[in-house]
């Protein structure tokens, strides 16, 4: 009711700002070419911004508070490790951190901070993950008046583990499954890509068509059906089928790379020095590794990025439908399934509430963080200036 | 025209080609499956007659390849198979044999409705915002509202579906109940009712995928304004959004259709996890469902009706980029 309200007042104020912003600067060209549009914009962005200021300070919720705090930290996290960038370190590094945008910059601390968590997960995590603590159900926070525990600062789940050992331990199984997976779709991937190229002819068309047609089934339903007959095939064993889910994630992730591998070495394979190679006699191994390979790492790379990404969120998903990672592994998908009826409770117990978010916020920013460091890149390579 | 016309034909061919070949393997991979589905069904009541009676009702003595094949023509015919989930040993013996044995298409049919439903409203709501955001964007490029726009996008496009559905479910069904958060759904309920109920899971996909069309109609607009003619109309003193609007988005038009059809291909196909979240009885959640109860006649066929949607999309997708583009129609 307020929304269109306020959108419709913009309407009125824009022109208004605009006529006094030409009065009181004396026409600067600035204000005398500004178009309708844009004057509405700021209009909007001020009163959003007015919007956003009322419900933190007077009349919101405690989640919006937290959104808007976890924002500021982060944007401040990011600037102070952008600064400790461009002073410490080679100069090559230096160099990079000079020019980079504070998205980027937030990315890779980010994904340092991941990787710390997930290699020192042991030494980091209170509890084990499969512990099972004496009281279940404790509310976050540490209050004892609230029903909380100070020994347990973000409380046990429904069976008595301790949520933040198992927030940590999931850094661990979660992004290392999901590291392995997208390595190993690339060995696979990118392997046959470049053979295809390379050696051309039937091999290549088999293989196209191949790929053609594992990737007509839409990637997240080829791999239910797929883990379907895994857990068949795997019985009650539960590591079995978690090694089955890397196999398959990674079979069905590799087409991606193998098209994109296959297409960068086609465009490398007509260049000259590798008819150079190919005329001095050289094998097919010195071809796929010395010439070929590190004139395809840049965009190989990006894909990586990407790659990941798209395996993380698969293995979140198949998690979260109760197919993928199976317990007592701690993983974040599986956590938020488990503790999402928590959700409901938001508006008495705030805190009980934020759990399920948390963990999914934790794969949300990982991937968050990898995209942003993976746009720099491109942005950065492909010259896209305007 | 008649060049047209032999393209698009071929184009149609090949997608059914496709389609005949996924189904294959869809066949195959379920044929992987290890055990017996009579015995499995009889358990300790798994006599010698009672298995071969089951195999030969079902036919499961057949050899693969006539299975295949009738299983194919049932399914041209809109005959999807029996349903295995609920039945047992007394479906197959005495005097209720039947009993129990839900066809695939009855349970799939209201099903396949209700994510159609939800589908075509997330894309109403998601293509003319997607649309005038990246027209947006693309005008005051490089601006704080295209470097916030472009942040916010880049954190939905990579956030797992169920943070954005539990994010809207705590904000506007439990903080501020505006909407109900389980989209309880039934038959004979009126449009209104209907549309309140999925407007949150259709909330979250259009959040997904408004994302990703927008970014692209955005880059697509962006690289034609380096053009000499886009340089002309700017120089005849057209104002940026005209030459935006009547001269960049209709060249730009071919990539954008890709992007929109390729994006309802994942509405159709991606909704699983939000049906899930949302508890909406669409054809997702019967399929995750029929997985973990091993239900396979289900899962085949749920598995090939998505294939079928997506292959099918991106053949509207391939088809519209030749339509719009004459250079395709002329291939050397």
């Amino acid at each position: 009711m307020i929304i269109p309200l306020a959108l419709a007042l913009g309407l009125l104020v824009a022109p208004l700002v605009r006529w006094s912003g030409r009065r009181l600067s004396g026409d600067a060209p600035y204000w005398r070419d500004m178009p309708y549009g844009a004057a509405y914009g700021y209009v909007l962005a001020a009163l959003a911004l007015a919007g956003s200021a009322w419900l933190y300070f007077v009349n919101g919720n405690v989640f919006f508070r937290w959104g808007v705090q976890g924002f500021i930290a982060f944007a401040i996290a990011a600037y102070l490790f952008r600064l400790a960038g461009r002073h410490i370190g080679t100069g090559w590094s230096r160099r990079q951190f000079r020019k980079m945008p504070l998205t980027a910059s937030f990315g890779i601390l980010t994904i340092l901070v991941y990787a710390v968590v997930a290699i020192f997960a042991q030494w980091l995590a209170p509890y084990g993950q499969e512990e099972i603590l004496a009281r279940a159900n404790l509310v976050p926070g540490g209050d004892p008046a609230l029903g909380g525990d100070p020994g347990f600062p973000l409380g046990t789940d429904q069976i008595g583990r301790d949520i933040l050992s198992r927030l940590i331990y999931g850094a661990q199984n979660t992004v290392g499954i999901a590291f392995a997976t997208t390595c190993l779709a690339f060995l696979l991937g990118g392997t046959l890509g470049f053979l295809a190229a390379t050696l051309g002819g039937w091999l290549d068309q088999l293989l196209s068509r191949l790929m053609d047609v594992l990737m007509a089934i839409p990637a997240l339903i080829f791999a239910l059906l797929l883990m379907t007959i895994a857990s068949a095939w795997a019985g009650s064993e539960r590591g079995l089928l978690t090694l089955y889910m890397v196999v398959i994630i990674a079979v069905i992730d590799s087409t991606r790379v193998f098209r994109l591998s296959r297409a960068v070495g086609l465009n490398i394979v007509v260049m000259d020095y590798i008819e150079a190679a190919r005329l001095r006699g050289e094998g097919l191994r010195y071809l796929v590794f010395r010439e070929i390979l590190p004139n395809a790492t840049a965009p190989l790379l990006a894909e990586f990025g990407l790659r990941f990404c798209f395996v993380f969120l698969t293995i979140a998903s198949l998690s979260f439908l109760g197919v993928g990672i199976q317990p007592p592994l701690a993983d974040w998908g599986t956590m938020v399934r488990d503790l999402s009826q928590f959700i409901n409770y938001a508006a008495f117990v705030p805190l009980a509430a934020s759990v399920p978010l948390l963990a999914a916020g934790a794969i949300a920013l990982l991937t968050v963080a990898v995209n942003f460091v993976v746009d720099w890149m491109l942005h950065r390579s492909s010259g896209l200036k305007e | 025209m008649s060049t047209l016309f032999r393209i698009i034909l071929q184009r149609l061919l090949l997608g059914l080609l496709t389609l005949l070949i996924v189904s294959i393997v869809i066949f195959a991979a379920v044929n992987m499956l290890p055990g017996d589905f009579a015995e499995a069904v009889l358990g300790q009541g798994a006599t010698e007659e009672a298995v071969t009676a089951i195999r030969r009702d079902l036919g499961l003595d057949q050899p693969p390849v006539t299975r295949y094949l009738e299983w194919l023509g049932g399914a041209l015919q809109g005959d999807l198979g029996t349903s295995f989930a609920k039945a047992n040993f007394a479906s197959f013996v005495g005097a209720d044999a039947g009993s129990g044995l839900d066809t695939v298409a009855a349970q799939i049919a209201p099903r396949f409705a209700n994510t159609l439903f939800l589908a075509g409203v997330s894309a109403a709501i998601a293509v003319p915002v997607s649309l005038i955001l990246g027209v947006l964007a693309a005008l005051y490029r490089n601006t704080l509202f295209d470097k916030a726009t472009n942040i916010f996008t880049l954190s939905a496009i990579s956030s797992p579906e169920f943070f954005l559905a539990y994010i809207l479910i705590l904000f506007l069904a439990v903080l501020n109940p505006v909407l109900p958060s389980l989209s309880n759904i039934y038959q004979g309920m009126s449009f209104a009712e209907r549309l309140d109920r999925t407007l949150l899971p259709a909330l979250t996909l259009t959040l997904v995928v408004t994302a990703h069309m927008m970014r692209m109609t955005r880059a697509a607009i962006i690289n034609l304004l380096a053009s000499p003619y886009i340089e002309m109309a700017r120089l005849k003193g057209l104002s940026p959004l005209r030459v935006i609007v009547v001269h960049a988005l209709p060249n730009a038009l071919a990539p954008i259709i890709t992007v929109i059809a390729l994006n309802l291909a994942y509405l159709i196909t991606g909704v699983v996890v939000v049906e899930v979240v949302f508890v909406y009885p669409g054809i997702g959640q019967l399929f995750v469902d029929s997985v973990k109860i091993r239900d396979i006649p289900v899962v085949q066929a749920s598995c090939l009706i998505f294939a079928g949607a997506y292959i099918l999309l991106n053949l509207v997708a391939d088809i519209m980029s030749i339509l719009s583009n004459p250079r395709l129609r002329h291939p050397k």
